[in-house]
């Protein structure tokens, strides 16, 4: 193998040095993908911190209520399908962006924004309602890790709805040009990541909390 | 209006920093008149403070590690004539409260504002030109994560002068570190200014990752990248993969302190454990960050000052590799003595001594590539040969630690201190000192002053074994860290040598600093026109010194490891014409902007000045989301302009 | 036999690997490498051999480092000059073998040593020469590292000590250590390693001390302002001074550390003198540990088994009461109530009463 690379691939032959004709540009986004991915799993890690101290302090209810006495099963199931009704609308208006069809992408971009705000408004009357009921972040480890979690998801949530609205000006103003389009699979990227998180808390958090 | 912040908070009384606060003011006018004077704002921000340039960005990361590297040390040479005279019945002249904010902002300072800034620097200026890349693959991002890195360190500077630093180690453990032990602002301006700067070392992560994956000039495989590159490329992987644990970390000890919540508490449930663990999966692998781009430099330093080709390039690389993938799982030896299982201690104990397999592979490849060569004392090589010999020594008693039975008796003591210093000092101080020098013509066009180099080199190499050779030996005494005042007066005449040795070292930075200014007063006579001064094997050393923005007018095609030197062997012709314009991405001011901001959002939350959060907040993701607005972002560098530029150096080249 | 062996070897090698230093290390103590308990000897033991190991490799490496930057200096013409010799299996494989032997060594050390000087592990013999004598019953010692000083608790013999411990020669010792707020480190060196002293939880260390004198201890892990005082001296002593010790306690001393009493200790405070009590309240360590010294709170144990059923139930929202003790950061501090028993309706824990509940 060291062999291998000590010689040129044209031994003798003449070698070229540089490259005269300039393929692409280096700055139009070759590795914008590749870099939002590295974010992405960077981000996974975050949530992996979270639900590992969720795994460690979850049972530490301190004498207080635990999940099988907060968490309403088909609240969080309604919450769920809203969560993944918007992935496949989001998956809607990227097909559509492949066609270049401008008006049906937004409009499902903003069906799934609507969806997201479905879900980020049960997320805040579950939160209220533990809240009233003295199930407050400080009461115990597990209520502290429980809120932490679901809570940093739902933070995504609310920045991906940010970044949602602001592309879904951008594309109104400019189309689908090719940064344009970059953008909303970038988002795309972030918005099924969030789905897949959220599987997660669903069945980590809620299902084996709940269930016997 | 201003929360927690009163006057009492300004330390008025404390004539130390009084005096301290004076000379920075006095010496910030004398900085801001002078460029004033001289009508340099607008050059600044044009072409430094706004550039995407990622050599100029690396020069901004270096100028800044030095900058803080002297308020480090400050703090180092004040612990160390406080341990040399408070003996016997005296206190001496740091009590508790300063002590121990001056250990903690010591050891936070060398690790993020010091060593991480001045790796991160060097990645960011060397590792575009090694592969043959005209910038880095996110240029924005990267002048970004420079601003962000620079306004943790305001923030750590800020602590000096308004309020208080955290009085709790480098790692502020919790409980200490929870708001009923630290109810100050201390911790939490260590929080805040580890987050702020963490986001930047996170973004520069992704961004090296990036380029190093995606930019590489045709040809180069993965198998043919300079070991430095292969080093940064692991270095910014673990970066990726352990800050999100120290950001998330630190998120919840805020929500603990903040907001109530008990992660970390001993009550409801908590559990400091939890912070101890998670802090160190990402403190590991952080040690591990700073050594191997040292290690590349080593690598590069060792064959080019050998003139001779790097010894097992591929062992070389797949010991970087081991040696990244095991940082991970090592992380309880720094707690053995939480009482875990003999054989959860003695798997940890075993993993962290598999590391120094690789790492003494390493050893030996560097020591082999030195046989047989002709090997120049030149500076970096001095310095790589000074670290070879230190730094076994700082990996034996590492590995000595890593035994659990002995880290019983040695955690915790200074003779930890002394391992660690030994490797840091030893490995990854040396290593920079080493990178710098060798880089440095390349950055400015003239090399570094050769007689106060050797000074510095000297000060440097005796002064760690004066300074840290007591520390083993008060290690083997019983003596703990951290301590304020000792009883025991046999024990001085230890931390005097120790205090002796750290001027000796304090002499090696001054002489360091004598050599910048030295060499740019004379820079005519060391000016180097090659671009090549020291027979350079990589790419960098193919285009001018310093390179032009765009680094290389035509891509170079690679067909070997050591391209440039592959290159000069078969007779490479430098190109004279056909120059093509050049795509570049422009300047912006919003990282700028942004940092700024992100100081005044932290100042809201360490001083509990709510408005001033929630304001600064809302700015910057309006900042952030008018910058997506922003569609044109790049420009042609025109033909003529690249002809011009090549056109100067094809005459410095012919010595006209 | 193979201890005295291995004693001896690691006498001469100790001496090998320190010779040079030991003219100028004569006048100090390296207590660390000379200590006076078997536990702490096993672990100097330990240290010496690794090293001894490891030098086994850096030794040749620093000499062949020194000796490879002298030869093939540019000046030194004579010398073999390839440039392209980049390469040479065997050389590679002696490269990762070499290490690779001493880690397999050293890694058995390691294991065989982490067990046999498990701090939880009883002592299985009073030193290299001496086996345990059958009839030797270990003594129990509870330890609490509060803010900033050392309580010792001896439950056998009813006394309490402040920022002194006293222990029999060749008698195995049993710490049970925990802390009041903070995480420190209980650390003896001549004695044994550290393990660290953590609120609401306890770790254990088992010594044994060999030889009388006076030795110093120190919580070996950074807790705060007061730290840098928080040390105190071990006596090593006869097994009749010992007695006396416990004796002096009892007799001279009319001090009671009664659960307000150590509440009253536990406030932080510095350099605090030694002190004796001649009787503590019983079920006090435990109760420390549990964090309910103060009985109007829960007790940690009875809140975990709580948990271990799933909880209070909405119940559990009700029963958190605040402390109307300032803290040092002003936030009210808040507590899990303890249940209120017939004994204490109100629920406020008076100390006698709340031990009904355990």
């Amino acid at each position: 193998m060291d062999q291998a690379h000590a010689h040129s691939p044209v031994p003798g032959g003449p070698v070229n040095f540089y490259v005269t004709e300039e393929h692409e540009h280096v700055h139009s986004g070759a590795g914008t993908m590749l870099g939002f991915w590295i974010y992405l799993m960077s981000d996974c890690l975050i949530f992996a911190v979270l639900f590992a101290t969720y795994g460690v302090l979850g049972r530490n209810y301190a004498a207080g209520p635990g999940p099988a006495d907060l968490f309403d099963l088909s609240l969080v199931a309604l919450n769920t399908s809203m969560l993944l009704f918007s992935s496949i609308t989001y998956g809607f208006a990227m097909l559509l962006m492949e066609r270049n069809r401008k008006a049906a992408t937004l409009f499902w971009l903003g069906v799934t924004g609507l969806f997201g705000l479905a879900f980020l408004g049960i997320e805040l009357y579950e939160f209220s309602h533990l809240i009233h009921a003295g199930a407050t972040p400080q009461r115990s480890a597990f209520l502290s890790s429980f809120f932490a979690l679901v809570g940093t998801h739902g933070l995504h949530v609310t920045f991906g709805i940010i970044w949602l609205v602001v592309l879904m000006v951008q594309v109104a103003q400019r189309g689908l040009v090719p940064e344009n389009k970059r953008r909303l699979m970038c988002l795309s990227l972030f918005w099924h990541f969030l789905d897949v998180i959220w599987i997660g808390v669903f069945s980590f958090v809620y299902l084996i909390g709940v269930l016997p | 209006m201003f929360g927690r912040l009163s006057l009492n908070s300004l330390p008025l009384h404390e004539p130390i920093l009084v005096a301290t606060f004076a000379m920075v003011a006095l010496g910030g006018i004398a900085l801001v008149a002078a460029i004033t004077k001289y009508r340099l704002w607008a050059y600044l921000w044009r072409e430094w403070f706004t550039t995407v340039d990622h050599k100029r960005i690396g020069i901004m990361y270096v100028i800044l590690a030095l900058v803080m590297l002297l308020r480090g040390f400050s703090d180092a040479i004040m612990m160390r004539a406080q341990q040399a005279i408070a003996f016997g019945g005296s206190e001496g002249y740091l009590p508790p409260h300063h002590y121990d904010q001056i250990f903690t902002a010591h050891g936070v300072i060398m690790i993020f504002f010091f060593a991480m800034p001045l790796v991160t620097g060097l990645m960011n200026f060397v590792v575009p030109l090694q592969i043959g890349a005209r910038d880095v693959a996110f240029p924005f991002l990267n002048n970004f994560s420079f601003w962000m890195t620079t306004a943790g360190a305001v923030i750590v500077m800020m602590s000096l002068f308004v309020g208080e630093f955290a009085q709790t180690g480098w790692l502020a453990y919790p409980p200490l570190s929870g708001i009923e032990a630290s109810p100050g602002v201390g911790v939490d301006y260590y929080i805040w200014a580890l987050q702020v700067a963490g986001v930047g070392t996170l973004l520069s992560g992704v961004n090296l990752i990036a380029t190093i994956v995606k930019m590489r000039a045709p040809g180069m495989s993965m198998m043919k990248m300079p070991v430095f590159t292969w080093t940064s490329l692991c270095t910014n992987v673990l970066i990726v993969a352990a800050f999100p644990v120290l950001t998330a970390v630190l998120v919840l000890l805020s929500l603990d302190r903040y907001v109530g919540t008990n992660f970390f508490t001993s009550d409801f449930g908590g559990n400091p454990m939890m912070y101890v663990n998670l802090i160190w999966i990402w403190g590991h692998p952080e040690v591990y960050i700073l050594i191997l781009p040292a290690f590349g430099i080593f690598s590069e330093v060792v064959s080019t000052y050998s003139s001779k080709r790097l010894f097992g390039y591929s062992s070389m690389v797949y010991a970087t590799v081991v040696i990244t993938i095991l940082s991970y799982l090592v992380w309880l030896h720094h707690f053995f003595t939480m009482g875990s299982g003999a054989s959860v201690n003695s798997f940890f104990g075993i993993t962290t001594m598999v590391i120094s397999i690789p790492t003494g592979a390493k050893i030996f490849n560097w020591l082999f590539t030195m046989y047989r060569g002709r090997i120049r004392y030149e500076l970096p090589m001095m310095w790589t040969v000074g670290f070879m010999v230190t730094f076994v020594v700082g990996g034996m008693t590492g590995v000595l630690l890593a035994v659990p039975p002995a880290d019983f008796q040695l955690h915790n003591s200074l003779f930890l201190i002394a391992h660690f210093h030994n490797v840091i000092i030893g490995g990854v101080v040396f290593g920079l000192l080493a990178g710098i020098t060798y880089w440095f013509p390349k950055a400015f066009g003239y090399k570094l002053d050769d007689f106060w180099g050797k000074l510095s080199f000297w000060f440097w190499l005796v002064g760690f074994w004066v300074a840290f050779m007591p520390l083993y030996v008060l290690g083997l005494m019983g003596v703990t860290r951290r301590v304020n005042h000792f009883d025991d007066s046999s024990l001085q005449i230890w931390f005097v040598i120790a205090a002796f040795g750290a001027v000796l070292i304090a002499c090696g930075i001054a002489c360091f600093l004598i050599q910048l200014v030295v060499s740019f007063m004379k820079r005519d006579q060391l000016r180097d026109w090659t671009g090549d001064p020291w027979g350079g094997r990589t790419l960098e050393w193919a285009t001018s010194s310093p390179p032009p923005a765009y680094n290389f007018a035509f891509t170079p095609v690679v067909h070997d490891n050591d391209a440039w030197w592959d290159m000069k062997k078969r007779g490479f012709e430098r190109p004279v014409e056909g120059f093509r314009p050049i795509h570049m991405p422009k300047n912006t001011g919003t990282g700028v902007i942004l940092s700024a901001l992100a100081v005044a959002f932290s100042v809201g939350m360490i001083w509990y000045m709510w408005w001033l959060a929630a304001l600064s907040f809302v700015a910057i993701l309006v900042v952030s989301i008018v910058h997506t607005f922003n569609y044109d972002r790049e420009f042609y560098i025109p033909a003529e302009d690249v002809a011009r530029a090549e056109g100067a150096r094809t005459r410095m080249l012919a010595g006209e | 036999m193979v201890s005295r062996v291995m004693g001896m070897a690691s006498k001469i090698l100790r001496l090998l690997a320190l010779g040079p230093l030991a003219l100028l290390l004569s006048g100090c103590n390296l207590v660390i490498m000379n200590p006076s308990g078997d536990v702490a000897a096993q672990q100097r033991d330990l240290i010496v051999w690794s090293t001894v190991l490891m030098l086994i490799i850096i030794v040749p490496v620093i000499l062949l480092t020194l000796f490879f930057a002298w030869r093939y200096r540019q000046s030194n013409t004579s010398a073999t000059y390839d440039p392209d010799w980049h390469h040479s299996t065997r050389l590679e494989v002696i490269i990762w073998s070499a290490p690779l032997c001493i880690i397999v060594a050293l890694g058995g050390l390691t294991w065989v040593g982490s067990h046999l000087l498990d701090p939880y592990r009883p002592i299985a013999r009073l030193d290299a020469e001496r086996p345990l004598p059958a009839d030797v019953k270990p003594l129990q010692v509870d330890v609490v590292a509060l803010d900033w000083k050392w309580l010792f608790l001896y439950p056998e013999q009813g006394v309490a000590s402040v920022n002194e411990l006293a222990l029999p020669v060749d008698v195995p010792v049993k710490f049970n250590i925990t802390a009041s707020t903070v995480m420190n480190a209980f650390s003896v060196p001549a004695m044994a390693g550290m393990i660290y002293a953590m609120p609401g939880m306890q770790t254990q260390l088992h010594a044994v001390i060999n030889k009388p004198g006076v030795y110093h201890g120190l919580s070996a892990n950074y807790s705060g302002g007061g730290f840098s005082d928080m040390h105190f001296k071990v006596h090593g002593l006869s097994t009749d001074d010992f007695n006396r010790w416990v004796a002096d306690a009892k007799a001279n001393n009319t001090a009671q550390l009664g659960r307000a009493e150590y509440l009253e200790l536990e406030k932080p405070s510095h350099k605090e003198p030694v002190r004796h009590f001649a009787s503590f309240a019983p079920d006090l360590f435990n109760a420390v540990v549990n964090r309910c010294v103060d009985a109007s709170r829960m007790c940690m144990d009875q809140m975990m088994g709580i948990d271990m059923r799933g909880g209070l139930g909405m119940a559990g929202t009700i029963n958190v009461l605040t402390s109307p003790e300032p803290t040092p950061s002003g936030k009210p501090q808040r507590y899990v109530a303890a249940f209120c028993t017939f004994a204490d309706a109100r629920g406020t824990g008076q100390p006698a009463q709340s031990r009904a509940i355990n």
